[in-house]
């Protein structure tokens, strides 16, 4: 079986919170779409790869969300937490058509 | 080239200190091995004193870990003692039967503690202080017995009693003197040091000789030769050390206190050295760190062929490590016919200065109360220098940098740790340094007794030069350098209304974080509660979703019950909904509420709305509770109607911001069932009164609450809550408990603001104010289309089938 990317209608941008995570549930995969300040929509997935924590519900601050548990601090850009914490998670093409918004996960 | 073979005995401050300098000059150049008796890596013996007090444990106060070891391919053998070294074949023999060949040996083994040789002395309970084991067993001992006795009142003896004090034990400290520090202090500093220290509980009983140690097989006790006894079930003998020099002894080498050592700190033996305490060198077996860290220099220099002066004797500084006092001593401390005396002492804030002058030169000085010109006094003292430079030193506000200017790079600025001067320019230069505690992080300099906290800031002043601001203030995290004051000030004054606006024209470096966010949100909303929009987004995961977080991305509900007290309506409410909903746990709070655990995120808004009681603010940076005891209306006891105060209070101030969370308690007699004893507002009633308690902590930082006022009624006791939560709302940093903040204030300070009647009134509209935006937040999510979607709803997709 090829892999191939599938595209996954979330919702539209205007129905995502502002400076906040949401958590998007795709099979038994949970997402954490951000909508940032500048309004990029960011994708990766739900768990702090230090307890497991959930990233949709932590503070957004720029491109960075800190992990709600211990606080680590997560680049919602390319996945990778940031010093003295090591680690990353895996991240999410987003696409937006239109206002709405899909991202691509691998089957 | 072939490496020598270089053994050290003894795992020690001094001896290890001599390997590091070793390998700062030439890492390659020896083969290493180190033998230790204690089972532990080298660590910081001075700071003893705090693993015997509690809460620090070998770890915090190892000097080199086990890594250090592996890294610089060091042999390491803890536990295991040199039982005799052979000089003729170049070996030494071990304990476990090891022999080991040497072409340099460094005799390192310390000091031993003095046993008085008393009869009974060998009787169990009776210990010196002078390793972890020492300290270990001291703390076990203090968990089964009350009554200790330390002999000696000198330095190790009163940490060791301050230590023993902490564990909770009593103690009395025996001394031969008429006052104590003998060898470091003169009568009068002497003296005073008693009286300070008796204020913190010790009892001395001076001017006694020890003639016997009582009890069978266990100490019961002391008795003097004047007769008099005393009871005590733990003796500590702290009189003093004596050099540890029988394996040299054994093994031929001319030993007289200590190991004879020269300039070079050769033995009188070929290609054997000694360092540290165990040695004399020109009559001096020192028993304190710097003079060892200094001996250490010196011997890695002559091991590696480094040409040098050699060693030139130590002059020493006492600081006494015992919190809440200040003691400093340095040179000469007596006066004798030589001598003339500069002397000032206040009786009044308990301060004292002598400095001793020999042929118009500052011999010594002794500090008590006010030891900030401590430093600059010993290198006075080091460089014979003239008492007029002290004196008019002493007017010009430059001089203490000049100080630190004139010194040379091997200086020890941080005794402790042996940092020199040098080292800490090279890691400010090097790593960009600003702040004191940067270079304590950096280079250990100041991380322990903090004695040289202001030699380090004037280091910093001098390397930086104008760019080092002395009175150094906290900045509210690293996206800005502005402290909470600061912004604060300049949020007034711009009249700033959202927290990017802030940011932006305070030039944030970046787009904030976790600490500045919420807290900027707190205080624009304490600034200016009428117009503020909170900004949801800014708050920690459990104040957005007005629930608590679980491990496991769950939450936890708690709705309120004033006072503790419920009815059975609520309680069967509660029950449908913790079986509607399948609730993970049902738990009764320490705030007196029910906490249904497991609840889905989903699910909050469902059960908030089936339950249709009040947000019990289990989660909120604001009051959570008022914690109350049965009272008057039931219990004998009751003095007064606690539960109907607690929850006048809970009704008044449910739903406020406060900088941490805030709990309260109302008990109705001094037997406290509600604890406000260690509640950030806590209320006892007496007959006829209320008492009201403030920056009490049953958390992370135990804090008994102080006794802020005493009311005749409810209403002004209610109207002096208000004035000093409204106080607190507005000085104290986000974050900062009321047990904090009272300390740092003083509670005289509060209890002076408050007793003006004005300022109580004016506090309490403030705080009207803030009080009349609170909503229900429960209520506001169910009734709210947006924020049930922003803040509670996930997106669902389903997979699809092929």
């Amino acid at each position: 079986m090829e892999k191939t990317l599938r595209s996954v209608f979330i919702g539209e941008v205007s129905e995502l919170p502002q400076k906040l995570g949401k958590t998007v549930i795709v099979g038994n995969k949970e997402i954490a779409v951000f909508k940032t300040e500048n309004g990029d929509i960011r994708a990766i997935e739900n768990r702090c790869p230090h307890k497991g924590g959930v990233l949709a519900e932590g503070i957004l601050s720029g491109e960075y969300v800190f992990c709600p548990m211990h606080d680590w601090k997560i680049s919602v850009k390319d996945g990778k937490v940031q010093a003295p914490d090591v680690g990353c998670v895996q991240t999410f093409p987003v696409e937006v058509k239109d206002g709405q918004v899909y991202v691509l996960i691998k089957e | 080239m072939v490496k020598q073979k270089l053994v050290l005995i003894g795992n020690g401050m001094a001896g290890v200190r001599a390997i590091e300098e070793v390998l700062k000059i030439n890492p390659e150049g020896f083969e290493i091995t180190i033998f230790g008796t204690e089972p532990y890596p080298n660590y910081n013996r001075i700071q003893l004193s705090k693993v015997l007090q509690g809460g620090t444990s070998v770890s915090d106060i190892t000097l080199n870990d086990w890594e250090w070891y592996e890294d610089n391919k060091i042999r390491f053998y803890p536990g295991e003692t040199v039982t005799s070294v052979n000089t003729k074949n170049q070996t030494v023999s071990t304990d476990k039967g090891r022999i080991e060949s040497y072409d340099q040996l460094i005799i390192a083994t310390g000091s031993n503690p003095f046993m008085l040789p008393l009869p009974g002395a060998d009787k169990e309970g009776v210990k010196a202080f002078r390793n972890i084991k020492d300290c270990e067993e001291m703390i076990e001992y203090s968990k089964a017995y009350k009554k200790a006795a330390v002999i000696g009142g000198g330095l190790l003896g009163l940490e060791a009693a301050r230590g023993l004090l902490n564990l909770g034990m009593e103690v009395d400290v025996i001394h031969i003197f008429d006052y104590l520090m003998e060898r470091q202090l003169d009568k009068t500093a002497g003296k005073l040091l008693q009286t300070e220290l008796e204020k913190q509980g010790m009892n001395f009983i001076l001017q006694k000789n020890t003639a016997e140690i009582t009890g069978r097989k266990h100490v019961t006790g002391l008795k003097f030769s004047d007769g008099s006894r005393i009871k005590a079930d733990l003796v500590v003998m702290a009189v003093g050390i004596k050099p540890n020099v029988a394996l040299a002894q054994e093994a031929g080498i001319p030993v007289n206190r200590g190991i004879l050592v020269n300039d070079y700190l050769e033995t009188d033996i070929p290609n054997v050295f000694a360092v540290g305490e165990c040695a004399e060198h020109r009559g001096i077996a020192y028993g304190l760190v710097a003079p060892l860290y200094q001996q250490g220099q010196v011997l890695a220099k002559r091991l590696c062929g480094v040409r040098d002066k050699g060693y030139q004797g130590s002059v020493l500084s006492t600081q006494l490590k015992v919190s809440g006092v200040d003691v400093f001593s340095a040179g000469k401390i007596n006066e004798d016919e030589s001598t003339k005396v500069y002397k000032m002492y206040d009786d009044w804030n308990g301060t004292y200065k002598k400095v001793l002058i020999e042929d118009g030169k500052i011999a010594g000085a002794v500090l008590f109360g006010d030891t900030k010109d401590g430093n600059k006094l010993f290198d006075f003292i080091k460089k014979g220098a003239l008492i007029e430079e002290y004196l008019e030193s002493s007017q010009s506000a430059n001089s203490e940098v000049d100080l630190v200017a004139n010194m040379s790079d091997e200086e020890i600025i941080c005794g402790c740790n042996g940092v020199t001067k040098g080292s800490i320019v090279e890691a400010i230069k090097v790593n960009g340094l600003t702040t004191v505690d940067q270079v304590k992080g950096c280079t250990n300099a100041s991380r322990s007794c903090g004695g040289c906290r202001s030699l380090v800031s004037d280091l910093l002043a001098c390397t930086l030069g104008d760019q080092y601001q002395t009175d150094q203030k906290e900045a509210i995290c690293g996206c800005t350098t502005l402290s909470r004051d600061e912004v604060i000030a300049e949020i007034r004054e711009k009249g700033l209304t959202h927290i990017r606006e802030v940011m932006n024209v305070l030039e944030w470096e970046s787009d904030g974080c976790s600490k500045c966010k919420p807290a900027l949100n707190y205080y624009l909303g304490m600034i200016d509660p009428l117009k503020y929009q909170d900004e949801h987004e800014a708050r920690y995961v459990n104040e957005r979703m007005h629930a608590n977080i679980q491990k496991d991305g769950t939450y936890s509900v708690v709705p309120r019950m004033y006072g503790g007290v419920t009815t059975s309506d609520d309680l069967r409410k509660i029950a449908d909904v913790a079986d509607k909903y399948k609730v993970g746990m049902i738990k009764v709070t320490g705030g007196q509420r029910i906490d249904l655990l497991g609840v889905y995120k989903e699910d909050l808004p469902k059960i908030w709305a089936e339950l249709d009681m009040p947000s019990g603010s289990a989660y909120s940076k604001g009051l959570r509770t008022v914690k109350t005891c049965v009272g008057e209306s039931f219990c004998r006891f009751g003095t007064q109607d606690s539960i109907g105060m607690g929850i006048r209070l809970e009704r008044k101030f449910e739903g406020l911001n406060t900088p941490h969370k805030l709990k309260m308690a109302v008990s109705a007699c001094p037997r406290n069932c509600a604890e406000s004893g260690i509640k950030d507002v806590g209320v006892v009633g007496v007959e006829g009164a209320w008492e009201m308690y403030v920056g009490g902590n049953g958390g992370t930082h135990l804090r008994e609450a102080d006794l802020l006022f005493k009311f005749k009624t409810g209403d002004e006791l209610v109207e002096m809550i208000g004035a000093f939560l409204q106080y607190y709302r507005e000085s104290a940093k986000y974050l900062e408990r009321t047990s904090a903040w009272v300390e740092r204030l003083g509670i005289d300070r509060i209890r002076e603001v408050l007793s003006d009647e004005l300022m109580v009134k004016e506090y309490n509209n403030r705080i009207d104010e803030a009080l009349s935006v609170v909503k229900d937040p429960w209520k506001e999510a169910i009734n709210n289309k947006n924020l049930l979607r922003d803040l509670y709803q996930n997106v669902k997709v389903p997979v699809e089938t092929k």
